[in-house]
């Protein structure tokens, strides 16, 4: 086999976009459009709008919650807050914005020039959009327009039997059931797109150990969604049963059992931890190494790490469980378990590490918050492992070190993965660059809000201060902290209104960004910024992982090592 | 036969040992994790330090310290715990310590334009951190496994008391089989050590949702299930009242769901003991219908059983036998009212049977729109059941 | 124009799977999650009934419903294969075959609900069993639907003379769930009428 030349994407083109059409126009075309990268942007526009919604939710009870003994929410106001705040944070912001850079980034980074299949991408958007307005429906819907205003009131893991008919009347639990039913039609409609995606599109000479670790994180987390969410979705299909039909699946008065429901639902709901994070670890694997300006260190390590925590995480969920009654030998079997996942993880988190090592670590606002994330994964797999251990964990569970821990997973590393992820996109999305000085603001004021409100949040777990109750006895010595981490968590709200006053603001203002602002390896950034509707205007061919290293490095390419 | 031995060998001085551990442990690990934040704001966070230090010596003060064990469950619950947070902070300040050597040794210079070199991987690194966590997971893993058989497949004594708690929307029942005593909400058990002590076996079940048994002093908790029957036991070191409460969210009212325990000496226990065993009488009237102006327990009586209360509680020995709220025989030996909500005075009871909502709002008690002398009533009844 | 260097498989031909065919295979592995829960739940329940009716009063085995489905998948097989080789009449001639077995075990399953609603007073609100067992059994039959009304289109349009022999891949991947909802009913046969009953 000789040495060949190919092109790679018509060169380094910098054609703008069409221009922009008339106000309605420009509105009809987004909502009739199956452009991969349209329907990724209104994912990500979507979530955030909800990640606003969910925020301020947590800041209510943060607020309820600062001192023992307030009244600012009412006993179900409050249960409603932290119900909502999880499903809207966990299905409408997590899915919806992983979704969205999924759906924006994976057929760019392979070289496609859409998802698969379009109209599946577009249907399936338009379907999980459906579940958050029928989930914030329940607000005016839920009692009928007549009755007070209901929300959800039965916790983001709608424990059985506390949904059923006896136990919640009304409608809300209904709204509840059917937005997670679309959500999660939506969801798998996208994994099965994804994955026929990065099998079936990927340009010429991408094999799948030449695919950036996006795509593969992107494939992992579609296959880990596939699993998850469909037991989710039968699951809900039983609720709907019992609740429309009479069914007896979690009524426990006819002998129906409620440990069946929890083990369905964790089921799904540990692997969607893995589901939401998978995503992340693809981002933190694009985003180190450019700012390191070195390879990512052990690719294939990295790909086999990513997939067996897909496989391992499968057999991990009754650690949600520890308390429930299960065996000795069914507690052992799920402490080793998911002990066991620590493994994978670390080789993750080591090998960004030598990635890091000998390198020329320049600090933007993507790495600034890609590094705050590696240290703050760090802390969120340990307390995990405490956790694990599910004799001392009969102490956590259910507490708020159990609060604590998942939201260092779910803010710490992943909304802080997901900052890093905008910033060094957007310029990609829209053309202009970021603030540069509100980012460092924003990444600040966001660092010491979280650690604020999160460091501290471990200690009343450890005095017994369980999850969910609107209020809590002055004697119990959880006053001062609460206090802390409330005043924490409106730091993080004012840091988040930063950055999307930045977001507007540059989208406007910001300074032109060029194809390729951070002199980056991948094939998104040999297009446009924003890319025309067709993505490249020539079939990229590729011959390493890191095709835009090869083009501007000819004398040293990558393909001449792998 | 094992328990009485773990118990003898933690007997001695184990309570201030790892209480002084603990406080120690807790202020360590939170040291290690402002790593970023503390250098940027240092002023404003010295305070907050203070402060915070300040709050941690009130840790273990606090009355649902997880680190304040006095039982053998919630002893060696504890001990696995400090032993995996300190291989977990070892683990952190290796890790911490080389991502932040990296974050700061290979920072971009500014004239640099020259790329790094391209470092693709290392097997025999890559297989070190592979083997080592896997050493690590394995350790841990055994540690695990030891406490969990040794807590949860203990043997029973012979002697051990049995209880039987139900969980209800949002109040706790218990059953003595031993001795025909049904209370609500405030448990007494006798403490293991010394004389006539006893190890508490406690069957756990729900009679509506998932509700969750946590007593944090003197063990984890166990969930109350519908349709199932799960166990648990505290051998007690130290007599005195211990709280807790619901572990599971269940509904409106779960943040005030309490749970407080008595841990009696066996004669405190056995003088408990007998005071439950008495039954209540029909008071006889001294008048005949309850619409009398009289405000005194046999009236209150009268009104108590002719309203709906009766079809909710039961007071033994009358005609009071409802099994959906709390058992009142013997409402005026317990402390609080409300599952914990608030203290058992006679300004607090009347006003609690005016109106519930007021002190517990989605309680399943409603007001039940009697008149303030029938309230006055009811009150004066309810004071004699002692 | 911008160039780089390639240095392997650069005279192997860039072949990738049909996307068609992935999407299936997909679609079929949340499918299979979606069955395991109704299954498990079946199972989890079976005799934990407070009052009857039970499998064994009133279940009878659906012996003729299930040679109907299973031999349905021989035939679309010949479907295929008829596709594959461009022989559109034995193609038709399969095709409707298989739609039609399919559409008798349908019919079967029907009839076997009205025994039990009209006969037997089991609703899917009587017991654990009715809910269970209508689930299951109805969620299959669901499937068994969605594949009767896609066969009927490609039958419809292969009478009418659209269906030719560049459309096997399509086929191929309809058949493709239709075999999944046959083994499904494999699982859930032994599962409701060997295990259960």
């Amino acid at each position: 086999m000789g040495s060949q030349t190919y092109p790679v994407a018509g060169g380094l083109q910098t054609e703008t976009a069409p221009s922009r059409h008339g106000y309605l126009e420009e509105i009809h075309s987004w909502i009739v459009t199956v452009d991969h990268k349209k329907l990724g942007i209104m994912y990500i526009v979507y979530a955030l709008l909800f990640l606003v919604i969910g925020g301020l939710e947590a800041i209510l009870m943060r607020i309820q919650l600062a001192a023992p003994g307030l009244h600012f929410l009412e006993p179900q106001t409050f249960n409603r807050m932290f119900t909502m705040h999880g499903t809207t944070m966990v299905f409408l912001v997590g899915m919806m914005i992983l979704f969205g850079f999924g759906n924006y980034l994976v057929p760019l980074m392979i070289g496609a020039r859409d998802m698969a299949f379009p109209r599946l991408n577009a249907f399936s958007f338009w379907m999980s959009a459906l579940a958050g307005i029928l989930l914030y429906f329940s607000f005016i819907g839920g009692n009928g327009l007549a009755g007070t205003g209901t929300a959800p009131d039965m916790g983001w893991f709608a424990y059985a039997p506390l949904t059923e008919k006896a136990f919640s009347p009304g409608h809300t639990t209904d709204y509840w059931t059917i937005a997670l039913l679309a959500n999660g039609i939506g969801s798998i409609g996208t994994s099965i797109n994804i994955l026929a995606t990065v099998f079936c599109m990927r340009t010429k000479g991408m094999t799948l150990m030449r695919m950036p670790m996006l795509p593969w994180l992107y494939a992992t987390m579609s296959f880990l969604t596939l699993l998850a969410i469909s037991p989710l979705t039968a699951a809900q299909a039983m609720l709907m049963i019992d609740r429309y039909l009479g069914g007896h699946f979690f009524d426990t008065q006819a002998g129906g059992s409620a440990i069946l429901w929890a083990h369905f639902f964790w089921i799904f709901g540990h692997p969607e931890v893995y589901v939401l994070v998978l995503p992340a670890f693809g981002m933190a694997s694009e985003i180190i190494p450019v700012f390191s300006r070195k390879a990512i260190f052990g690719y294939p390590a990295m790909v086999a790490a990513s997939v067996s925590i897909g496989f391992i995480s499968l057999g991990v969920w009754a650690h949600h469980m520890f308390t429930i009654g299960l065996t000795s030998y069914g507690n052992a079997f799920f402490t080793l378990s998911t002990m066991l996942v620590g493994v994978p993880t670390g080789i993750k988190l080591f090998n960004w590490l030598a990635t890091l090592w000998g390198g020329k670590i320049q600090y933007r606002p993507p790495m600034m918050f890609a590094a705050a994330y590696l240290i703050q994964f760090l802390i969120a797999g340990l307390t995990g492992i405490m956790l694990s251990v599910s004799a001392w964990d009969w102490q956590l569970h259910n507490s708020y070190f159990v609060v604590a821990h998942f939201h260092y997973v779910l803010v710490g590393a992943i909304v802080f993965m997901l900052f890093s992820a905008l910033y060094y996109w957007y310029p990609k999305m829209t053309g202009r660059m970021l603030d540069e000085k509100l980012a460092k603001w924003h990444f600040w004021l966001f660092l010491i809000g979280f650690h604020l409100t999160f460091d501290l949040m471990h200690i009343p777990g450890l005095l017994g201060m369980p999850r969910w109750i609107y209020t809590y006895e002055a004697d119990r010595g959880w006053g001062t902290l609460n206090l802390l981490i409330s005043i924490g968590g409106v730091i993080q709200g004012i840091a988040v209104l930063i950055f999307v006053y930045n977001m507007v603001h540059s989208y406007f203002k910001g300074e032109l960004a060029g194809p390729d602002p951070w002199d980056a390896w991948t094939l998104e950034w040999a297009t446009a910024s924003p890319p025309p509707s067709y993505n490249f205007a020539t079939d990229p061919v590729v011959g390493s992982r890191r095709p835009l290293w090869d083009l501007k490095h000819p004398d040293d390419p990558d393909s001449a090592f792998e | 036969m094992t328990i009485t031995k773990k118990r003898k060998a933690t007997q001695g001085n184990f309570l201030t040992s790892t209480q002084e551990l603990n406080c120690a442990t807790i202020a360590a690990h939170r040291n290690t994790r402002p790593v970023k934040s503390s250098t940027s704001i240092r002023g404003s966070l010295a305070g907050l330090a203070l402060l915070v230090g300040h709050q941690a010596v009130a840790l273990a003060e606090s009355p649902t310290s997880i680190f304040s064990t006095l039982s053998t469950p919630a002893h060696e619950t504890n001990s696995i715990g400090l032993f995996v947070v300190i291989i977990c902070t070892a683990i952190f300040a290796v890790v911490a310590a080389l991502l932040g050597y990296a974050f700061w040794r290979f920072r971009a210079g500014n004239s640099d334009e020259h790329e790094p070199a391209q470092v693709f991987g290392s097997m025999q690194i890559e297989l070190s951190w592979t083997i080592i966590p896997v050493l690590i997971v394995v350790v841990l893993f055994l540690a695990t496994a030891r406490t969990l058989f040794s807590i949860q497949d203990a043997p029973k004594p012979a002697n051990a008391l049995n209880i039987t708690a139900v969980g209800h929307q949002y109040w706790w029942e218990y059953h003595y089989p031993e001795y025909g005593i049904v209370t609500a909400n405030e448990l007494h058990i006798p403490v293991a050590t010394g004389n006539g002590g006893r190890v508490t076996y406690i069957k756990l079940t729900s009679a509506d949702v998932i509700h969750s048994f946590w007593v944090p002093q003197l063990g984890g908790k166990t969930d109350m299930l519908p349709n199932r029957v799960n166990e648990m036991w505290w051998d007690p070191q130290k007599a005195g009242v211990y709280v807790g409460q619901c572990g599971q969210y269940c509904g409106a009212q779960h943040a005030k769901m309490l749970l407080r325990v008595y841990v009696d000496t066996p004669e405190q226990f056995a003088a408990w003991v007998a005071g439950q065993r008495k039954q209540q009488t029909e008071l006889v009237a001294d008048v005949v219908d309850s619409t009398s102006e009289a405000v005194n327990p046999s009236v209150g009586q009268k009104v108590f059983e002719q309203q709906s209360c009766i079809n909710c509680h039961a007071v033994q020995g009358t005609v009071a036998n409802g099994r959906f709220g709390p058992d009142l025989t013997h409402l005026m030996s317990r402390d609080t009212l409300g599952a914990g909500a608030i203290q058992n005075t006679p300004e607090n009871l009347k006003a609690w049977v005016e109106d519930p909502q007021q002190f517990k709002p989605g309680c399943l008690m409603p007001a039940m729109h009697l008149t303030n002398k029938q309230n006055l009533q009811i009150t004066a009844y309810l004071q004699t059941l002692k | 124009m911008s160039t780089v260097t390639l240095q392997h498989e650069t005279d192997t031909e860039w072949r990738q799977p049909a996307k068609g065919t992935v999407a299936m295979i997909t679609l079929i592995i949340a499918e299979s999650a979606i069955f395991t829960i109704f299954v498990v739940a079946y199972l989890y329940y079976i005799g934990r009934d407070v009052h009857g009716p039970t499998p064994k009063q009133v279940l009878e085995i659906p012996w003729a419903n299930s040679v109907c489905l299973l031999s349905s998948s021989l035939f679309i097989m010949l479907a295929e294969h008829a596709i594959a080789h461009g022989k559109m009449a034995a193609f038709k001639l399969w095709w409707a075959v298989t739609f039609l077995l399919g559409l008798i075990f349908l019919v079967g399953t029907g009839v076997e609900w009205k025994k039990l609603i009209f006969e037997d007073h089991l609703t899917i609100s009587t017991n654990l069993f009715g809910t269970t067992y209508y689930s299951l059994v109805g969620l299959h039959a669901f499937h068994v639907i969605v594949g009767l009304l896609l066969m009927l289109v490609v039958l419809v349009l292969a009478l009418l003379g659209f269906v030719e022999k560049k459309h096997a891949e399509r086929v191929k991947t309809l058949a493709l769930y239709w075999h999944f909802v046959d083994v499904v009913w494999i699982v859930v046969f032994t599962v409701v009428y060997v295990v259960g009953r």
